[in-house]
């Protein structure tokens, strides 16, 4: 077995491991980071897209809502090529407690969550779909992001840096001598190599697997997951992230989020993070609760859903479940466990994340005497080679508690926010509508050929890069495109037609399991074409035969897979 | 929000992407300029927002010729969502003078039409006016301007003698096409109109407004459109059928203006369901056995285009169905998507060519048929035929009146 030496493991390829694995070398600290899929492969890339303002917390989590409103800002600064800035509501409709809305702005002003009251009448002038019967309306700056664009950039960040990013490498085992742990046993995905890895501290980042990484410490790490379900809507019927002025409830958030909108979300227990359905009865429930915030929400088309495992962390002392406190946890181990060489941060929100590698960070370095201060605050992230460098800025916003900050973020002069129109205005400045391979999505060839150079292990880490098979037709005419391009681009590096194959077929079916769940009206008919399509015409049920998995690529293995129960 | 609007704004949730509309949309099929009805329309709709600003320009190359509304199997309403968008880019960028000019079609009319006509005409037709034209203005130095007429069809109105035998009543929207630059297709109408009984009202009126939406001008086309329904919603409410020889201005009454200005007022939807085109009025008189048929025989065989504005009715082929009661005329259809013209698109220096390629087919055909008369209902169409064949052209209710042997 090959073995490496580095100052820390991170285990956990989603925001908080990324983020952490940034700060450590931003540091000057020697740091690999070991993710068992793709960047973003557990929560942080099957989450809800909102850039918390913290108003959703201000009276059940205090900490956390003041914990969100820094950090919002802070992403507006470092990342806005991966954030919309949208604003958000929370809107008191008939069947909210009218008596919310003043304890939710008392809260906001306690917890340093910006806020502002708006009348009915300016609300439907701005998004003018909403139930008309809603009553209050609070503004706030909640704002969109693209968490694996994020993650993606801050990846690339920490590699400038001089840190490693393994993906499709996942931990098998920790290696303990006595009562310190030295070490991780890795496998790579490829090809089924072992790799050792000796470090001074592992740094625990799994989110909700953190509890199965701990216990291969011997560690005990009890992270409660709660799965929630999210449906994305075709398109964007309000502009504003519009939540419910309550406390926080299932189904109480629409987030319109690149060319969709998204209602979100549900809390079911689960016995273990890799092993969720989808329940015919969250979604009917989710679009029941739409209907209330925007009428007739249920009757749009709805594209696609998901479901994201919260890594809700239970302290040893708390006994009942509804009392986790939402904050995030650094545990030290040496000093809870009396485990050295072992860190685990648990817990948080996407929002938070780089708070959460900032404190991780903090107590690392000072193990290993180091002083550099953390400067992820004030750098901002590069872009990936699949983001155009644009040049245009939309205008910023002059209105609502968002606009101060607006004029900050701007006045950096650096990439300006993310804007809806941003992917169709590249593409109609370069002309290349001729030459798409995601038309729904806008993803032309050159982009779509950058993720692939990137190192794509399947057709999977492509969509996540480009939304490749994200939009209304969910693959129906992009998947063989892609496919195509794959082959054309690796088949030097030995992959060969039946690998190709293996993907597309791979692809086809973790499209298949989010169609599933709303299959009817518009869906139903797209999901017939596209049998059609990869049926009827290009014989895809036959595939099998000549499919093979290989060739770099990482698709059916058993340690990537979730199971979708019932769905 | 009203079911008609929630109708059109949500359509793009229906598309399935096939492209069906994409391979039937004339204007990609000639030019690589337009992405194609898919694209500018249900794709890019998921991209715009109305608070940020356009984000494409391509949108600008539909024709509005709605070939694509008609192939779709789901029925995404893409043409009027193309119409919003290019008037949201009107909006944000203004309106360039030449589609502000374009636009006003009664305007540019009533100052070429009069006793002056013949002497501007004349201009018009010389190369060194038309280059200035094109450079100045932006109007293609070959496109097909109309001649203005001497006289104003409703001048010829207030002095025509009308018979005092009608039983029945019906309110003419001439357009201003007929208004101003061929009077003698109205004369036509009105003859086969008091001919079959009906004492033809003439209603104070603007233009339908189409080109002001199709340069998207919404706000004078929403003023023309709110004109027009208030002098011809009394009509309407006395069940006077309102027939119109312009395809496109009937459909603008009927269905274009509502939906895409988002008019639904109870005296908008009134107007729409009592507006007709005069063959679909004429075919319904036929289909009751209330139409005369003292016709004599034609023995002549005329290709006929039916203009994409007239499908748009969805009526089928009323003019075919008409005429094909003059004994002796055998028209042979042209099967064409679009002429080209689309009312004020092949006129612009940058899209002529565009125009003239889709018009291609329809050209080839009118060729073919070795005939000297084309007939077709709409007008712009019939200017560019003539443009792209050297053949003549007339509005098929000519054909009606003269088989009637009615006196213009
Ligand atoms: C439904 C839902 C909606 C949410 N919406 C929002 C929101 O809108 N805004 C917001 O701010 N927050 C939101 N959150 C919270 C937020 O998504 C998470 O807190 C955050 O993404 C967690 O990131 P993480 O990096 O800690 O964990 P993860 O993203 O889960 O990362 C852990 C990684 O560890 C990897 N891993 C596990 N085991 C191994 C192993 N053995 N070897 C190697 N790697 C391994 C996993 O593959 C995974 O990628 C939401 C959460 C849920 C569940
Ligand atoms: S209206 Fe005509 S030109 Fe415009 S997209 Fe449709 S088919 Fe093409
Ligand atoms: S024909 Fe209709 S469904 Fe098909 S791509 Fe065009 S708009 Fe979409
Ligand atoms: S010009 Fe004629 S055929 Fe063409 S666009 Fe008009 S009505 Fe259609």
């Amino acid at each position: 077995m090959r073995t490496i030496e580095t100052d820390v493991l991170v285990i956990g390829g989603g925001a908080t491991g990324t983020g952490c694995a940034r700060d450590l070398a931003m540091r000057g600290i020697r740091a690999i980071l070991v993710e068992k899929g793709d960047l973003t492969h557990g929560t942080t890339g099957r989450y809800h897209g909102l850039l918390h303002s913290g108003g959703r917390y201000v009276t059940k989590d205090p900490q956390s809502a003041t914990e969100c409103a820094r950090e919002n800002v802070v992403l507006r600064k470092i990342m806005p090529h991966c954030l919309e800035d949208t604003s958000g509501f929370f809107v008191t409709t008939p069947w909210d407690d009218p008596a919310y809305g003043d304890v939710f702005v008392k809260n906001c002003r306690l917890t340093g969550v910006p806020v502002q009251e708006l009348s009915v009448q300016e609300m439907l002038r701005r998004e003018p779909m909403l139930n008309p019967q809603i009553s209050r309306v609070f503004e706030v700056m909640d704002g969109s992001a693209d968490s694996f664009l994020a993650t993606r950039s801050t990846a690339l960040s920490a590699e400038e840096y001089g840190a490693q990013i393994w993906t499709y490498h996942h931990v098998v085992d920790l290696v303990r001598e006595g009562d310190r742990v030295t070490g991780a046993v890795v496998e790579d995905l490829r090809n089924g190599e072992r790799i050792g890895i000796l470090c001074a501290y592992v740094l625990n980042a799994a989110g909700a697997w953190a509890g199965k990484i701990a216990a291969m410490a011997g560690v005990t790490v009890t992270v409660l997951p709660g799965k929630g379900t999210m449906v994305a809507m075709n398109h964007r019927m309000v502009n504003t992230v519009v939540n419910r002025c309550k406390l926080p409830d299932d189904g109480d958030i629409i987030v319109p989020i690149h060319t969709v909108a998204v209602i979100g979300t549900t809390d079911v227990h689960v016995p273990d993070p890799d092993v969720y359905g989808i329940e015919p009865d969250e979604i009917q429930f989710m679009l029941a609760e739409g209907d209330k915030l925007l009428p007739g929400f249920s009757q749009y088309r709805a594209l696609r859903a998901w479901a994201g495992v919260r890594p809700l962390y239970k302290d040893r002392d708390v006994v009942n479940d509804r009392d986790i406190p939402r904050t995030f946890k650094l545990l030290d181990h040496a000093e809870r466990d009396g485990v050295e060489g072992m860190l685990s941060i648990v817990g948080g929100k996407w929002t938070t994340y780089r708070l959460m590698a900032e404190e991780s960070v903090d107590a690392l370095a000072k193990r290993l005497g180091n002083t550099r201060p953390c400067r992820t605050a004030e750098e901002p992230l590069p872009l990936p080679p699949t983001e155009h460098q644009t040049t245009f800025r939309p205008p910023i916003r002059t209105t609502g508690p968002g606009a101060r900050v607006a004029a900050e973020v701007e006045a950096l002069q650096r990439a300006p926010l993310y804007w809806l129109g941003k992917h169709l205005s590249e593409v109609e400045r370069e002309q290349s509508f001729a030459d798409l391979i995601c038309e729904c999505e806008m993803a032309s060839r050159s982009r779509v050929l950058a993720a692939i150079d990137a190192g794509a292990k399947n057709l999977d880490d492509i969509r996540r890069d480009v939304r490749m098979g994200m939009g209304p037709c969910q693959g129906g005419w992009c998947i063989y495109r892609t496919t195509a391009l794959l082959f054309e681009r690796r088949g030097e590096d030995g992959l060969s037609q039946a690998n190709s194959n293996d993907a597309l077929l791979h692809f086809l079916q973790a499209r298949w399991k989010g169609l599933v769940p709303v299959l009817w009206g518009d869906q139903l008919r797209q999901a017939r074409l596209d049998e059609l399509i990869y049926v009827g015409v290009l014989g895809a049920d036959r595939l099998r035969s000549i499919a093979e998995q290989g060739g770099g690529l990482v698709t059916d293995n058993p340690a990537v897979a979730t199971e979708y129960v019932k769905a | 929000m009203d079911h008609i609007e929630l109708s059109l704004t949500q359509s793009l949730d229906h598309c399935i992407k096939c492209n069906i509309c994409t391979s039937a949309c004339p204007v990609a099929a000639v030019t690589d300029a337009f992405p194609g009805p898919k694209y500018v329309g249900p794709q890019a709709q998921r991209f715009r927002h109305e608070g940020q600003p356009v984000p494409d320009a391509s949108v600008d190359y539909c024709s509005g010729c709605r070939v694509c509304n008609q192939v779709c199997p789901t029925g995404v309403k893409i043409a009027e969502l193309n119409a919003r968008a290019r008037a949201q880019i009107v909006a944000e960028r203004g309106l360039p003078f030449r589609n502000w000019l374009v636009a006003r079609a009664g305007l540019v009319g009533r100052m070429s039409c009069g006793p002056h006509a013949p002497l501007l005409n004349f201009g018009l037709r010389l190369a060194p006016a038309r280059w200035a034209v094109e450079k100045v203005i932006g109007i293609h130095r070959k496109a097909p301007l109309p001649a203005s007429s001497t006289y104003t069809f409703r001048a010829w109105f207030r002095k025509h003698r009308a018979p005092t035998t009608a039983r029945r009543q019906v309110a003419f929207f001439h357009g201003c096409a007929t208004n101003f630059y061929e009077p003698h297709v109205g004369k036509a109408a009105i003859a086969v109109l008091e001919h079959n009984g009906f004492e033809v009202l003439l209603p104070k009126q603007q233009c339908c407004g189409l080109p002001l939406i199709s340069n998207g001008d919404f706000k004078a086309a929403t003023s023309a459109h709110e004109a027009n329904v208030q002098a011809l919603v009394s009509y309407a409410r006395q069940g006077i059928p309102i027939v119109g020889t312009s395809t496109s201005c009937t459909l603008t009454l009927k269905e274009e203006a509502p939906e895409i200005l988002a008019l639904h007022s109870e005296d908008v939807q009134a107007v729409a369901a009592g507006t007709y085109d005069i063959f679909e009025f004429l075919r319904s008189l036929a289909e009751r056995g209330e139409l005369k048929t003292d016709f004599r025989p034609i023995e002549r065989h005329l290709p006929y285009h039916q203009p994409c504005q007239y499908r748009a009715h969805r009526l089928g082929s009323p003019a075919m169905d008409v005429l094909s009661l003059i004994p002796g005329l055998v028209l042979e259809e042209s099967h064409a998507e679009c002429c080209g013209i689309a009312g004020t698109y092949g006129l612009k220096q940058e899209k002529y060519q565009i125009g003239m390629d889709v018009g291609a087919k329809l050209f080839a055909m009118v060729k073919r048929s070795g005939s000297d008369l084309a007939l077709c209902d709409s007008e712009t169409c019939r200017w560019q035929i003539t443009h792209g064949t050297g053949v003549a052209s007339k509005h098929p209710i000519e054909i009606l009146a003269e088989a009637y042997g009615l006196e213009l």
